[in-house]
């Protein structure tokens, strides 16, 4: 989207037919886009069966909030002791059998 | 008889009687099927797009279920447009943390290839950070702008100035040299920030400068496919229709000038994008039904021809959205639910 006045635009799309990122599974179903150029319906389906759970909890923010927790992948909430970031993602590279390039490089030069 | 609330094009509010409606409805969908060579909305499309421009409310939704993702252009620079004092980083992380994005995107704030080249070793290392910070994937975008490689912008001849002086053969090659030159701008930023860890490289606004335009992002994604096969780009257009500033220049054997969203897609699949955006401007004095109308009908050829993902652009002035700066939530919302339901696209 064009954001252009971001409350005016990001908000409204957000709210009306978005995931809802990380507080849902947007950020994951997006991923299989970007990585595997699967269309909307494959890709929530190839997350959800991932997750273990159905195509429309995706975007239930209590089921997602405590299936997010359970897989280390981030949630939205700041909370001590749980991967932010980097950590998260690579737990989400796991989870989705994708290549997620940031967590490549990042563990090459850990070597 | 009740009337409806509704907008025009500009965003000011306006009232429609019911058969005024689906009159507008109607006209857009069959001005947008006459000019693409694409099918008219059906009647049960027609219907559903009535009824979800009836009933405009503060805010609506799509049914459960029928949520899509969502990409972004120049978010960073939207947060300083509207004068927050953060940084990038900062500014991605209230569209990860407080907005719900899907996605998100890094860009240099003058967001054209040209000058984000110059800035590119300033721009890795907090790119890279980013990185660390961010869970949901982030995007490198800029714009092709074509318009900075002419004078008095950049070194080739103005085809402005050479066209009106019938200098045709000399505007044709000022614009062939202007692709070149983005396109070597374009593959050295976009592997930069691929190398660096960029989940996808957004080409953005493409086709704002004609066919020239296009024709070096298709370039520009041919090249990086080849030399990055598992690179995720995606293609943004800046019009539903390919204007001929040049107008012989083609793509895979197709001219390029006057193509349609449909067009325009099934040439980036083959270049190798992996996410298309196909945009429809707002006619200002036309109402915002007829407009969405007119955008859905163009869209929804484009999603059923696609082999990948489609994402609307529906930002201000585009996807039947009105063009003012203050968007009115109750069209953008009407707008988005009608453009996911109606056309099952990808996101947005």
């Amino acid at each position: 989207m064009g954001t252009g006045d971001p409350a005016g635009v990001t908000i409204p799309h957000t709210v009306t037919s978005g995931m809802g990122g990380l507080r849902t599974a947007g950020d994951l179903v997006a991923r299989m886009q970007m990585t595997r150029g699967m269309k909307i319906a494959e890709a929530k389906k190839y997350v959800a069966d991932k997750l273990g759970i159905s195509t429309t909890e995706l975007i239930d923010e209590v089921v997602m909030k405590e299936v997010r927790e359970e897989h280390k992948i981030g949630f939205i909430t700041s909370k001590g002791g749980h991967p932010k970031g980097i950590e998260a993602k690579h737990h989400i590279a796991r989870l989705l059998d994708i290549d997620i390039s940031s967590v490549n490089r990042f563990k090459q030069r850990c070597r | 008889m009740q009337k409806i609330f509704s907008r025009l094009g500009d965003g000011w509010a306006i009232e429609l009687t019911e058969a005024e409606l689906m009159t507008d409805i109607v006209d857009g969908s069959t001005k947008a099927a006459g000019d693409a060579g694409i099918a008219p909305l059906s009647d049960d499309e027609t219907n559903h797009l009535f009824d979800i421009c009836k009933n405009v409310r503060k805010i609506t939704g799509v049914a459960r279920g029928c949520e899509v993702i969502t990409t972004f252009d120049g978010p960073t620079i939207e947060i300083r447009h509207a004068g927050i004092i953060a940084n990038r980083q900062q500014a991605l992380q209230i569209f990860e943390r407080c907005l719900g994005a899907d996605t998100i995107e890094f860009s240099h704030v003058d967001y054209s290839y040209k000058p984000a080249k110059t800035v590119v070793h300033e721009d890795l290392p907090l790119f890279e950070q980013s990185q660390f910070l961010m869970v949901i994937p982030l995007f490198y975008g800029a714009m092709p702008n074509l318009g900075l490689y002419t004078y008095p912008d950049g070194p080739m001849p103005n085809p402005a100035e050479l066209l009106p002086l019938g200098k045709i053969k000399e505007a044709c090659e000022a614009y062939e040299g202007a692709v070149e030159l983005a396109v070597k701008d374009m593959v050295f930023v976009a592997s930069a920030f691929h190398e660096a860890g960029a989940d996808g490289i957004n080409f953005d606004t493409v086709g704002a400068s004609g066919d020239p335009d296009f024709k070096a992002a298709l370039l520009a994604t041919e090249i990086l496919k080849k030399k990055y096969p598992d690179i995720c780009i995606e293609i943004g257009m800046a019009g539903e229709f390919v204007l001929g500033t040049h107008g012989e220049l083609n793509h895979f054997g197709r001219r390029l000038a006057g193509l349609f969203p449909h067009q325009q897609l099934k040439i980036a699949e083959q270049a190798g994008a992996t996410i298309f955006g196909p945009a429809v401007n707002t006619v200002t004095n036309k109402t915002i039904p007829w407009n969405l109308s007119r955008a859905i009908t163009m869209t929804k050829a484009c999603v059923e021809m696609a082999d990948i993902p489609v994402h609307a652009n529906m930002g201000m002035g585009v996807g039947g959205l009105p063009l003012c700066e203050t968007l009115p939530v109750d069209m953008v919302s009407v707008a988005s639910k009608a453009m996911v339901e109606i056309t099952r696209l990808d996101g947005l």
